[in-house]
């Protein structure tokens, strides 16, 4: 069966309940590798990041980062776990030329953080638990590339090449517990859940976890069990889906794909899922019967981690406030609504506007410029908003120039423009263009005059009391000073040289 | 030159530091003799002629310039083709590895050369260290210099060769099961297990690593010490390296003494796979250490009775995983590469190729009993059956100081007796398994030869963890009190080559 007709979504909900498990590799961001001194940096020309260790050379052996494991626990704690207090590597044996070793240093039934749980916020404040069963360390593959095929996948290529730059890497693998009783909102919670993660990994400071350069890489399994059942049903799992969107895609996509096959008297297979980003579907990978047999086993050539207690409880007391509490005290200092506080946190603006802030700014001004006009730039060039070349503190110094009445608006938004065109700070900008607000009254004085005498049929009908008509004398006046004039100045000075009161 | 070759490391470290002898001198008598008589003993795969001169003229220099030199600086040394030399080949007895140059020096190797220690070159092991006899390396047997129609031991047979026919006066050699001992023992010469972690395994390829030591190897019991304490010590890049001080070993070997100490002899070590002769041998080195003034006690470790099992469990299980790197993509030995297989198959057909039969088959033994399903049955057992041993070592360290047995249950026995029979060859490891399944520390050292076949007998000297000092204290008394009794060291009554 090589294509499903999908079932929809409601009609796939109104049968079953989906159950979740959510498996999520952080590429943690110590400075190196988790088994051998190489440096982690990312762009590295292919191969120069590698040593007899990280290579799996005849001979060499592995020692522990003790960063990497501090990383884990800071993690294991924020996700309310039980930290081991001795717990071993092991290794996991499979073939792939990408694996050096031939075998993953991992952690197997001896994980550094078990039993924890995180609570995730769905957008309409809801509240949703998600348990943890474990979070484990363990070490990245290289990579791949294959060549000379149409896909880029190994079928169809003529050669392959192998980069070990990313060998070694820690990892902290993070599985979750059956995810059951969301009903229809599970892919909801699957992106929620994802998304309070990756906030979770940033607010402590153990890697940057972004999705898009596969710092943070998340699996999806999803089965459906008949509604009223408690028995689960076999699952797929959905590899590589790497974006918090996709995550919710491939959930929905898997919760119809399981639904039509099951309805249609078919049965599921035990098997990876490839994820579409161009349509959201997925397709079939490998079939994972019982055959896979990775022959685990402790890690002989590494010695037993065993955290003191007292270092466990002084690395609980660094940790940050909550993501999800500090998001929610931020919206309520700010004033916004869950949903524009939804939009602030996708947009990846919610640290941006602190350190504005910070940098003391008003909070809506804050706001405003950097999910306006600076989202539209990140958007339109493809871009984070925190890669924009410019920062929290020149934000706060435009809204400080627009607040003294130096700047208006318009003139605001030029400036921003000329620093992310890499002209300089904000007042270099405004020098260099030229983009003072003109509130000298003499030069203004003139363009009014000029206005007036340009325009004399609408002064007659300003004179004449119909003062709403001032609007187009004063976009003249604006058009004559290329916008640098204050526009409320200059209204008013048109309506004292003709004379007439507002109101 | 014959003179030269026949000294001890001591006593070459002494003339060169005097400046009776060259490091040079000594390294060219010692190359000269390689020259002469390894065609027919075959202990090196690689000799590193200009290696070994440019390290003995830097040591001249050093001392013409005034420099002190180390107590071992100077001295020819036969190293075991399983630690990695930056630039010189290694290949640890097997074809996957034919012409990989690595990039990198073992922390043994960086020592030895840091101590001025002159390498001569690579020698000759069983496949991965994998064999009680030399005869699985890739590259052809080692001939025994007692008898070159017989095995050397092994795995490290050939270091052990190298010093009873005199090509080195020191050798490295590792001990997984007793691929130190047990070719010490078949040739007349010193080798010593030490404390698992003792000494780094950083470069040294893995046959199971937590069961891998590497270990001195020399004619005396004081070169041993001197050696152990040159390449002993903590190494970060090995994690399960001992961080604390090396135990005192050369102070030990120069004060041999057993008087007042308790020896125990292990009530499971004789019976029906042990050779009278041997036997004999054995029970008068347990005379001599009596009128030495040693207490003897018979010690009883029931779970002995099943080391040779567990070893044949644990060590194919960690073989299994740390040989699955060699799989023909980053270096060694491809095959099939011709451009229309896939990875996968150049891997199989590489293994295929050049793994021998002995190393194929214990692959398969550890993929087999770390299988879900067979794991707890298997390997989860053996580990149980470990710390059953180490139980029975931990009593008995508290009713004695050392523990003595034969090295090995034979001698030497002919080349291509055993090959086909991997369980028979499996005995030879009988005495020596126990050790590395609990982590401490043995030695091996003349004790005669059988009158049946008149081949050189191994006592075995076993000592708690982190005591290695007391296997020199002793080997160093039993030494003394042989030699005093023969009228000369025992490898004299080798035949010349």
């Amino acid at each position: 069966m090589t294509v499903t007709e999908l079932v929809s979504y409601e009609a796939a909900l109104a049968g079953y309940d989906p159950v979740m498990g959510l498996e999520v590799h952080v590429e943690l961001g110590t400075k190196t590798k988790m088994f051998c001194g190489c440096s982690t940096e990312l762009g590295a020309e292919p191969n120069s990041q590698t040593c007899p260790t990280c290579l799996g050379l005849p001979g060499s052996l592995p020692v522990v980062n003790a960063i990497g494991i501090e990383s884990a626990i800071k993690i294991g704690l924020a996700l309310n776990c039980e930290i081991a207090e001795w717990c071993r590597f092991a290794r996991k044996n499979y073939f792939y030329p990408d694996m050096p070793k031939n075998f993953q240093t991992s952690q197997y039934d001896e994980p550094i953080a078990f039993n924890g749980h995180l609570d995730v916020q769905l957008e309409d404040g809801e509240i949703f638990r998600v348990e943890i069963e474990r979070a484990h360390m363990e070490e990245d593959t290289g990579k791949s590339t294959h060549v000379g095929g149409a896909t880029g996948r190994i079928h169809g290529a003529s050669h392959s090449l192998l980069d070990y730059n990313r060998a070694g890497i820690p990892l902290i693998e993070i599985v979750t517990k059956p995810i059951t009783g969301a009903g229809e909102r599970a892919p909801e919670v699957a992106k929620a859940y994802v998304a309070e993660l990756r906030e979770l990994i940033k607010a402590l400071g153990v890697s940057e976890a972004r999705m898009e350069m596969g710092q943070m890489r998340c699996d999806v399994n999803l089965s459906l069990m008949p509604k009223g059942s408690t028995t689960f049903g076999t699952r797929s799992e959905t590899k590589n889906v790497n974006s918090l969107r996709s995550v919710e895609r491939a959930a929905r996509f898997e919760i119809q794909r399981h639904a039509a096959v099951l309805e249609s008297g078919g049965t599921i297979v035990q098997e990876t899922r490839h994820f579409h980003e161009e349509d959201g579907s997925t397709t079939a990978g490998r079939i994972k019967d019982n055959a896979e047999d990775y022959r685990y086993f402790p890690e002989p050539d590494l010695v037993p981690v065993a955290p003191a207690r007292e270092w466990v409880e002084e690395l609980r007391t660094t940790l940050p406030e909550l993501p999800r509490l500090r998001r929610n005290r931020l919206r309520e200092e700010w004033g916004v609504s869950e949903h524009d506080m939804q939009s602030i946190l996708n947009a990846g603006a919610v640290e941006l506007i602190v350190a504005t802030i910070g940098a003391g700014a008003p909070s809506d001004q804050a706001r405003k410029w950097w999910m306006g006009e600076l989202a539209r730039n990140a958007n339109e060039s493809g871009r984070a908003l925190d890669e924009l070349p410019i920062t929290p503190e020149q934000v706060a110094r435009v809204a400080a120039l627009v607040a003294s009445g130096d700047l208006n608006d318009k003139l605001a938004r030029q400036v921003i423009e000329g620093v992310l065109a890499g002209e300089g700070d904000p007042d270099t900008v405004v020098d260099k263009r030229g983009l003072k607000v003109v509130s000298d009254e003499g030069a203004l004085g003139t363009a009014v005059d000029e206005a007036i005498a340009g325009n004399a049929g609408i002064a007659d009908k300003i004179r004449g009391g119909k003062v709403a008509a001032v609007g187009a004398l004063v976009g003249a006046v604006m058009k004559a000073t290329r916008g640098q004039a204050d526009a409320a100045r200059v209204k008013e000075l048109i309506l004292e040289k003709l004379g007439v009161s507002e109101g | 030159m014959t003179d030269i070759i026949k000294l001890t490391a001591a006593e070459i470290a002494a003339k060169i530091a005097a400046g009776e002898l060259t490091a040079v001198a000594v390294t060219e008598a010692h190359l000269a003799r390689i020259d002469a008589v390894d065609e027919k003993v075959h202990a090196f795969l690689h000799i590193d002629r200009e290696g070994a001169l440019a390290q003995a003229r830097a040591v001249d220099a050093k001392r013409a310039a005034g420099e002190k030199l180390g107590p071992l600086a100077g001295v020819p040394l036969a190293l075991k083709d399983i630690f990695t030399t930056e630039g010189v080949p290694t290949t640890v007895g097997s074809k996957i590895l034919e012409g990989w140059i690595p990039p990198y020096d073992a922390t043994l190797t960086r020592k030895l050369k840091e101590a001025d220690v002159v390498i001569l070159g690579k020698t000759n092991m069983d496949e991965f260290a994998m064999g009680s006899s030399t005869e699985n390396s890739a590259y052809g047997p080692t001939g025994n210099p007692w008898d070159l129609t017989r095995i050397p031991g092994g795995s490290g047979g050939g270091s052990s060769a190298a010093l009873a026919a005199y090509q080195a006066p020191l050798a490295i050699g590792t001990d997984t099961g007793g691929s130190i001992r047990q070719p010490a023992s078949v040739t007349g010469t010193v080798g010593v297990k030490p404390t698992y972690g003792g000494v780094s395994r950083y470069g040294m390829v893995a046959f199971s690593s937590s069961l891998d030591q590497g270990g001195p190897c020399a004619r005396t019991v004081l070169d041993a010490a001197l050696l152990h304490e040159v390449i002993a010590g903590h190494d970060p890049l090995d994690s399960t390296s001992i961080d604390a001080p090396v135990p005192p070993v050369v102070e030990a070997a120069r004060n041999g003494s057993v008087a007042g100490m308790r020896v125990g002899v292990v009530k499971q070590f004789r019976g029906e796979h042990y050779q009278a002769g041997v036997m004999q041998r054995f029970d008068e080195a347990v005379t001599l250490l009596k009128e030495l003034g040693a207490e003897i006690v018979e010690v009883d470790c029931p779970s002995f009775d099943l080391a040779l099992s567990a070893y044949y469990l644990i060590a194919p299980s960690e073989c299994s995983s740390n040989l699955a790197r060699f799989d023909a993509m980053r270096y060694g030995l491809r095959v099939g590469d011709d451009g229309t297989k896939s990875a996968e198959d150049v891997t199989a057909l590489t293994r295929e190729a050049g793994f021998g039969d002995e190393v194929k088959r214990r692959i398969m033994l550890g993929t087999y009993a770390l299988s879900s399903g067979y794991y707890d049955a298997y390997y989860g057992s053996a580990q149980k059956v470990r710390t059953l041993i180490k139980q029975d070592f931990d009593t008995s360290f508290e009713q004695v100081d050392v523990i003595v047995s034969p090295t090995t249950p034979t001698t030497a026995f002919p080349i291509g007796e055993r090959a086909d029979d991997p369980m028979a060859m499996y005995l030879a490891d009988l005495c020596t398994i126990p050790t590395n399944l609990a982590g401490n520390a043995a030695m091996s050292l003349p004790c005669g030869l059988a009158p049946e076949d008149n081949l050189p007998v191994g006592l075995q000297i076993i000592a708690p963890a982190m005591k290695d000092d007391r296997l020199y204290q002793v080997g160093a008394a039993v030494e003394a009190a042989f030699v005093e009794k023969w009228g000369h060291p025992l490898l004299e009554e080798a035949p010349s080559l």
